[in-house]
């Protein structure tokens, strides 16, 4: 059975075929680029565009404007600096991370050391569960309920401060500070734990000096990693920030965050105006910083961010 | 768990404290899951009815359905898919078949998939208006529309586009650990029999890798169907009167509808039941998505032969 | 069994001083044999001592692994292996592996894939040919009824006949055997020693073997390798009653394994 012509037909597809698929492949380097550069076209309208410019000198602000402590953008004129933005961000990041990591890291844990298999197999959907919970879902539940539980707790006069969206901001990180923590600790050599374990040490003795300092790095870049997810998260800052851009690191105080300004301002935004210039600033300072995030998660264990998909 | 682990379990005062600790922290994670679930399902099941899935909004979104939300969600998640699928499919397939080890043109690509997963939502919408709305649509309306602006609007493509982009890394993800699953001895036998290499990955490992890739498939429309900051600004409207009849139409959809309509709309309290009905839907779906996906990942990873 | 009745006494392959290298590592050193048409030849030899290596040179199975390079070469028919086209080479040359590895198709798909992808598309053709395999492969009466189902759905013994049907299915010269039975249980493993002494009629079969009362059950002539040389060859007869060298009349008696 052996026909000469197909069999050289066959090669040639197998080398178009291998030649197409290297190509399309290079679609996801591509976009990576893509976002890099039109993202930084857009921040850098401030400098490259005549518009821009001649927009902001008739409203009499500058570049320097930006370093400023008032953020409103529909003033006349409009003030557009950056700091109560970022000292939102960091309030509501801050109360995230402050809220998920114990418990993700205590619960981490405890699934891995203490709890018996049955519990073992029942956290797993829960928390697949609660990763699948889409984040307007969440921004929509603290924006009706939780925030109303947590005035009623702390009696603030606000309804929605970084608080209530730091709360609820936690519950989305923590799926993915849990899985990969308990991931980390779980992957700990099993006669390393056994030799502790032989050697008369408790069960918390060994988590403690034996399995959490051999996970470290996995540890700490989920840490990472739930930080870097929080910082760029939109809807629940969205919706149950409070959404006022006040310059303070009082978390009982509302907020606007970078990412929820970008999401309450662009679209009414002209094409290529220098409000639109600002908040592609914002985003590409958003971009740069989780870059940076996952970058660093990244030299504790290769490749996490892909691996996290892979988990929940 | 030996003998000896129970009994030392709660040995010494701090042993069994931290053994309580980080019970309750455990606890605490599932009754948030609870909570939420409860409320939402509280508030919004007896709002749910056929009417309200078939049916379009009426009296200022305070009465009937959301049917056109659920037809753009739809629609959306089916281009998305069309889109982003194949080219998921075919980079995993270039990762793990035609790529060496010491490739540095797939370390490339990994890096990229790697940081294409870590980008915010909110600025892969930004992207998604700079660069789709704004430069591709543009350049296709000044091309073939002589400058109107049929394109270079938000619209259903351009967010579909927006949302494939952002499931790319899922779908990539599982589809690899699909074809990890198909054992060197399965590949062998089909090149005894004289298969070049790309019929050994089209006729051999896609085929045997199938359920894998459906799984990254379901998880990527699952991620699409929730995700709202990608299709802020590049396709979702808040009501529109008619369906979308082109892929130059906005759409309606279901996440940006709880967001706007609950930050936004003029009679809060009217409008909750919606709002909460809706929320269940959204919730309802993407849960289906997931369970059955994660069933299927269950069986594929029992089932390595 | 050995039945040396055959009517083509030609050489079918002849290896001339072959080398094999993993790396930098000489894995089989400077190779000389030939394999009889129409025989059963084994290859037997202590664990790691180049045999599997040695088979799979000869339908460039080495060429899918980078670091794997032979030098030397092979003939069949007179033909240089190393220098044919491979995908001509594979349809002159199949084999058999270690483990059953049927396809995650159909029975009728695993054996129709070799035709199908050589071109054959019409449906009754390519029936007969996948009856006329399986037949050959004794297994054409336990899966005529069940023919489109799954192949994962048979026995051990049945996926690695399905294995050599579908193997048979282009039409070879010659088949390789990589410890075939070495996975099954008795039963199966003597129904498929049966098979091999059966198919030596239509094709050249190379066997390896780790089991040596395999290879002097069903054999016609030997080759006794060791650390990736050749040590002796000849009649299984003579092989196994009065071998020339020491080494392999220890092997023989079970000295080493």
């Amino acid at each position: 059975m052996i026909d000469k012509r197909l069999i050289n037909k066959r090669k040639v597809y197998n080398k178009i075929t291998a030649y197409g698929i290297t190509a399309l492949s290079l679609t996801a380097v591509f976009m990576v680029l893509m976002i890099f550069v039109f993202l930084f076209k857009e921040s850098s309208l401030f400098i490259t565009s005549d518009l821009v410019k001649t927009e902001m000198r008739e409203l009499g602000i500058t570049l320097y404007d930006l370093l400023g402590s008032e953020y409103q953008s529909v003033a006349y004129p409009p003030k557009i600096g950056l700091q109560p933005l970022i000292t939102s961000t960091i309030r509501v990041t801050f109360v995230a991370i402050l809220v998920a990591t114990p418990l993700s890291f205590l619960a981490a844990i405890y699934v891995s050391v203490f709890a018996p298999r049955w519990i073992k197999e029942l956290i797993k959907p829960v928390i697949e569960l609660l990763a699948g919970i889409p984040t307007v879902v969440l921004g929509f539940f603290a924006l009706m309920v939780l925030a109303t539980w947590i005035q009623t707790i702390t009696g603030s006069i606000y309804r929605l401060n970084a608080l209530v969206g730091g709360v609820a901001l936690s519950f989305t990180i923590i799926p993915i500070m849990f899985t990969l923590m308990e991931d980390a600790i779980s992957s700990v050599p099993v006669p390393m734990k056994e030799a502790s374990l032989a050697l008369g040490a408790t069960p918390w003795q060994t988590a403690v000096k034996v399995l959490v300092p051999a996970a470290k790095s996995g540890v700490v870049a989920a840490f990472l990693l739930g930080a870097s997810r929080a910082f760029g998260e939109t809807m629940i800052a969205l919706m149950a920030t409070g959404n006022a851009a006040l310059n303070t690191f009082n978390i009982m105080l509302p907020a606007r965050t970078m990412a929820a300004n970008i999401g309450q301002e662009m679209a009414e935004v002209a094409f290529g105006d220098f409000h639109y210039a600002t908040l592609f600033l914002i985003g590409f300072i958003l971009f740069i910083v989780t870059f940076i995030f996952n970058a660093i998660a990244n030299l504790y264990v290769g490749h996490l961010v892909s691996k996290s998909l892979g988990k929940v | 768990m030996t003998n000896g682990f129970l009994k030392n379990l709660f040995k010494r005062p701090v042993d069994s404290t931290m053994v309580i600790l980080t019970f309750l922290a455990t606890l605490i994670i599932v009754a948030i899951l609870t909570v939420i679930l409860t409320t939402i399902t509280i508030s919004g099941a007896p709002h749910l009815s056929w009417d309200f899935i078939i049916k379009a909004p009426e009296e200022g979104m305070t009465e009937g359905g959301i049917f056109p939300a659920i037809v753009g969600t739809t629609m959306l998640v089916i281009t998305m898919s069309i889109l982003g699928l194949p080219i998921g499919l075919i980079t995993a397939v270039f990762l793990h078949e035609y790529a060496g080890e010491k490739s540095r043109l797939a370390n490339i690509v990994r890096f990229a998939v790697n940081n294409l997963a870590g980008v915010p939502a909110i600025v892969y919408g930004i992207f998604g208006l700079s660069f789709f709305v704004f430069f591709v649509g543009a350049q296709i309306d000044n091309a073939f529309y002589s400058g109107s602006l049929k394109w270079g609007k938000p619209a259903l493509i351009w967010a579909s586009c927006t949302m494939a982009l952002l499931t790319l890394p899922v779908v990539i993800v599982s589809v690899e650990e699909a074809l990890r699953t198909v054992t060197q001895d399965e590949r062998e036998a089909a090149y005894a029999l004289g298969a070049t290499h790309w019929e050994v990955v089209y006729k051999v490992v896609i085929p045997r890798a199938f359920s894998g890739i459906l799984t990254g498939g379901i998880l990527a429309v699952s991620r699409g169907a929730g995700e709202v900051a990608p299709v802020l600004f590049t396709g979702a409207a808040y009501f529109l009167p008619e369906l979308p009849s082109s892929f130059a139409d906005q759409f309606m959809e279901m996440g940006y509808h709880i967001f706007v309509m609950s930050t936004q709309s003029h009679d809060v309290d009217a409008t909750k039941p919606i709002q909460f009905a809706t929320t269940l839907v959204l919730l309802l779906l993407t849960f289906s998505l997931n369970f059955v996906a994660v069933l299927m990942r269950r069986r594929i990873r029992i089932s390595r032969r | 069994m050995q039945n040396n009745n055959n009517n083509n006494n030609d050489i079918k392959i002849r290896v001339k001083d072959m080398n094999f290298y993993y790396g930098k590592v000489n894995a089989l050193k400077n190779l000389n044999l030939d394999f009889k048409s129409k025989f059963v030849t084994a290859i037997i030899g202590p664990s790691g001592c180049g045999k599997s290596t040695f088979l799979r040179t000869l339908n460039r199975m080495h060429e899918l692994y980078p670091d794997q390079r032979v030098e030397g070469e092979a003939l069949l028919d007179g033909r240089n292996i190393f220098e044919m086209d491979a995908m001509e080479l594979r349809s002159r040359i199949g084999m058999v592996f270690q483990r059953p590895n049927p396809f995650s198709k159909s029975i009728f798909e695993n054996v129709a894939f070799g035709p199908r992808i050589r071109g054959e598309r019409n449906h009754s053709r390519l029936s007969e040919i996948v009856e006329d395999s399986l037949r050959k492969a004794g297994l054409w009466d336990e899966v005529k009824d069940k023919i489109k189902e799954s192949a994962y759905a048979l026995s051990g013994g049945q996926q690695q006949r399905l294995c050599i049907a579908r193997a048979l299915a282009v039409h070879p010269d010659v088949l390789l055997f990589d410890e075939p039975t070495s996975a099954l249980d008795p039963i199966a493993t003597a129904k498929i020693e049966e098979l091999i002494v059966q198919l030596k009629k239509i094709v050249t079969v190379i066997i390896v073997t780790h089991n040596m009362q395999q290879a002097a059950r069903i054999s016609d002539n030997t080759v006794f390798m060791m650390l990736g040389e050749i040590i002796e060859t000849g009649p299984t007869d003579k092989i196994f009653t009065a071998p020339k060298e020491k080494l392999t009349e220890d092997y023989i008696t079970g000295r080493f394994g």
